[in-house]
């Protein structure tokens, strides 16, 4: 063995490494197969028609996210009105039943969308391979596992070899110095993220979260952060274990008990770069900078601060990019120069698996104060990840506050992330959003989505148009 | 798998950079629980003016007759010509069914997002990154109609008199010509997983909860 100093993604690789093949390629050993019913049908059955068994039932847990209706959520089965959805809904529960997977079906009161359910129940563990049919999955490399999404081909692989046929990817280290200003969260900061590095930055890449500014963020912040990697192009997102990764696990369901709790944490510990490893790329941000963030285009980089404006083409050198800003901006309906603070919005989303953890709700709750939803608004949905956040936020009152501003209170699911239920967004309808992807039609057939943190979805939805949370708490405290 | 030797095909050009899997194909179309079906929807929001839904024919639809895919001169296209980071987005592999069914057996573009560049191997179709000036040449000359010859074996594209080499992963090269099935290879090697997870299992024994 070398001494040479390895980083996070060198050990938690070198930790799953069942061989290497003379081309080079890794067999790369997974520990835990998430599964959904949009990517997992098509693997099902080509495991069924190939007669092969499940390599490691245990290794796969399963719960329908995408499809679920938000409303009317005590019927079941019976509540998916949309015949095509259902099917793909009771295929997973037949496919679980069949196989022998845990599923948290959907009347479960731990059903959500998959990447909150899986670190809720202590399903995502430290130094832990994950995949997962959704390139989200990168959200589970908060706990410092190499979480990532895989396509449906790869899904059966799985299934059938427990093992992805791979090559390693590159090192790339994201440090963020310094502290978050009041009112930035670790959505405006990953968004500022890939700003800076660009949809295709980070290509190619596993980027590890490092510095001050990551060490301070909560496990629900390093999701969220970990969870738009992809956004930047990664492979996927990491943060190093420290004690508020050991102690967010502590006593969740699938977390290990008594002395294996104290051997497990015992190798978690050691799940940290190590001094002086190399990164083959880095980029530094000073976290003081960041301003929270609107996403203004049709890609997750075309974001800029609350206090900014929207760009213009004109000023670009590189034409591919002019001509793609100047698309964006006939799709979105905006003005060069226009400013950020002056889009009004007609819809809010808060909710995915970006942003609709506890944490999430309480941040967006805070900025009601006792205000109402703005006349311009037509609805605001409010979808927590999974049915137990829902039933904590129910708990201490948040979802009363939503209620009360005239929010609407729904059950967990994937929701108008993406619209593939029926919660979508109307043609040429300007929605703030906490979800992930800004691309055209993503939240529903010539929808305009801004992306943004819960708190500024919030203030949205009061305002009916974007405004600078900084400058409303300062006002309070003022007032106050 | 279909293997990929040689194509010979007509060129389409779909000049946007970060062309996503969404806008490959659309959430509306991903409830299907097969892996077919998905050719008439791709590029649904580019290719028809109106909103489609899930067993509507092109027929049926209204065609935006602006958009590349829909002009005559690129009809029977096999070969398609794309931006950088192609298909970035979403993990959907139906996003390859839909290019796969439709009729292209290969992609052009100077770069492309990773998840769907594998996903692209595991069904037959073709992605080469080309240097930009490469691909920029081809989308000046496509309009007049396009036709490139590609041969995978020896990683050649010839275009005209001109030849392009192109790289490919030994291992992904090897693995289209054959189109061999890679749970087949991985089960091959069942022994070394089984010792490899009798090991693991033993180091880190939380990870197994049967
Ligand atoms: S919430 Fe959105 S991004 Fe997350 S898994 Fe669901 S559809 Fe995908």
């Amino acid at each position: 063995m070398s001494s040479k100093p390895k980083t996070l993604y060198d050990k938690i690789w070198e930790s799953h490494e069942v061989g290497r093949r003379s081309d080079g390629n890794s067999l790369l050993y997974v520990d835990l197969q998430l599964l959904h019913e949009v990517t997992s049908p098509q693997a099902f059955e080509g495991l069924q028609l190939a007669g092969r068994p499940l390599w490691r039932v245990d290794a796969n847990l399963a719960t329908p996210d995408h499809n679920v209706p938000t409303s009317g959520r005590a019927l079941g089965f019976d509540g998916i009105t949309d015949e095509v959805a259902l099917e793909q809904v009771v295929t997973l529960d037949k496919n679980c039943k069949a196989f022998g997977v845990q599923q948290f079906e959907i009347l479960d009161p731990r059903q959500g969308i998959v990447h909150v359910v899986g670190p809720e129940q202590g399903a995502t563990m430290p130094g832990m391979t994950v995949v997962c049919g959704d390139s989200h999955t990168s959200t589970h490399g908060a706990f410092a596992a190499l979480a990532q999404g895989i396509g449906t081909s790869e899904v059966e692989h799985v299934m059938a070899t427990q093992c992805l046929v791979q090559n390693k990817a590159k090192n790339f280290a994201v440090i963020v110095t310094g502290a978050l200003s009041e009112g930035v969260t670790a959505k405006d900061l990953v968004l500022a993220i890939i700003g800076r590095l660009g949809t295709a930055g980070a290509t190619g890449h596993t980027i590890e979260y490092r510095g001050e500014a990551i060490r301070q963020l909560s496990m629900e912040g390093r999701m969220t952060l970990c969870n738009m990697s992809i956004e930047a192009g990664a492979r996927a997102g990491l943060v190093a274990v420290d004690d508020t990764t050991i102690n967010y696990i502590h006593g969740r369901p699938f977390a290990p008990k008594g002395e294996l709790w104290n051997q497990a944490e015992d190798y978690w510990r050691t799940l940290v770069s190590d001094e002086g490893a190399v990164f083959d790329a880095s980029i530094t941000i000073d976290a003081s900078t960041i301003a929270p963030q609107v996403s203004w285009g049709t890609s997750p980089e075309m974001v800029a601060g609350i206090d900014d404006v929207v760009p213009d083409p004109k000023d670009m050198k590189d034409g591919v990019q002019a001509e793609s800003t100047e698309r964006a901006l006939t799709y979105m309906n905006l003005q060069p120069g226009q400013k950020i603070t002056d889009i009004a919005v007609s819809r809010i989303f808060i909710g995915s698996c970006t942003n609709a953890r506890i944490e999430d709700l309480r941040a967006a709750a805070a900025q009601i104060r006792g205000g109402k939803i703005a006349s311009n608004v037509s609805e605001a949905l409010v979808v927590p990840g999974s049915g137990l956040v829902k039933a904590q936020a129910e708990a201490e009152g948040l979802a009363q506050q939503f209620i009360d501003a005239g929010f609407q209170w729904r059950s967990a699911g994937c929701s108008m992330c993406l619209g593939m239920n029926p919660d979508q967004l109307g043609e040429g309808e300007h929605c703030a959003s906490t979800s992930n992807r800004n691309f055209e039609g993503r939240q529903g057939y010539g929808g305009r989505t801004h992306l943004v943190s819960p708190a500024m979805a919030a203030a949205a939805a009061i305002n009916g148009h974007f405004v600078d949370i900084r400058n409303s708490q300062h006002q309070e405290v003022e007032a106050g | 798998m279909d293997a990929f030797t040689t194509l010979n095909g007509l060129v389409a050009p779909l000049d946007r950079a970060n062309v996503d899997t969404d806008q490959i194909i659309p959430k509306q179309y991903l409830k299907s629980i097969k892996r077919t079906g998905f050719g008439d929807y791709l590029f649904d929001a580019w290719r028809f003016l109106d909103q489609g839904t899930m067993g509507m024919t092109p027929n049926e639809r209204q065609i935006n007759r602006e958009f590349s895919l829909n002009l005559p001169v690129y009809q029977g296209a096999s070969i398609l010509i794309a931006r950088d980071n192609f298909g970035c987005g979403s993990s959907r592999e139906h996003a390859v069914w839909a290019l796969k069914e439709f009729g292209f057996r290969a992609v052009l573009a100077p770069s492309f997002a990773d998840i769907f560049f594998g996903n692209c191997f595991k069904n037959g179709v073709l992605p080469i990154a080309l240097p930009e000036e490469i691909i920029d040449d081809l989308f000046k000359r496509v309009t007049t109609g396009l036709t490139l010859s590609i041969d995978l074996r020896t990683q050649t594209l010839m275009d005209g008199e001109h030849v392009h080499i192109f790289q490919i992963d030994p291992a992904l090269k090897e693995k289209m010509l054959t189109g061999m099935d890679d749970i087949d290879l991985t089960l091959a090697e069942a022994e070394l997983i089984r010792s490899f997870e009798a090991g693991h299992r033993q180091r880190q024994p939380w990870l197994f909860r049967g």
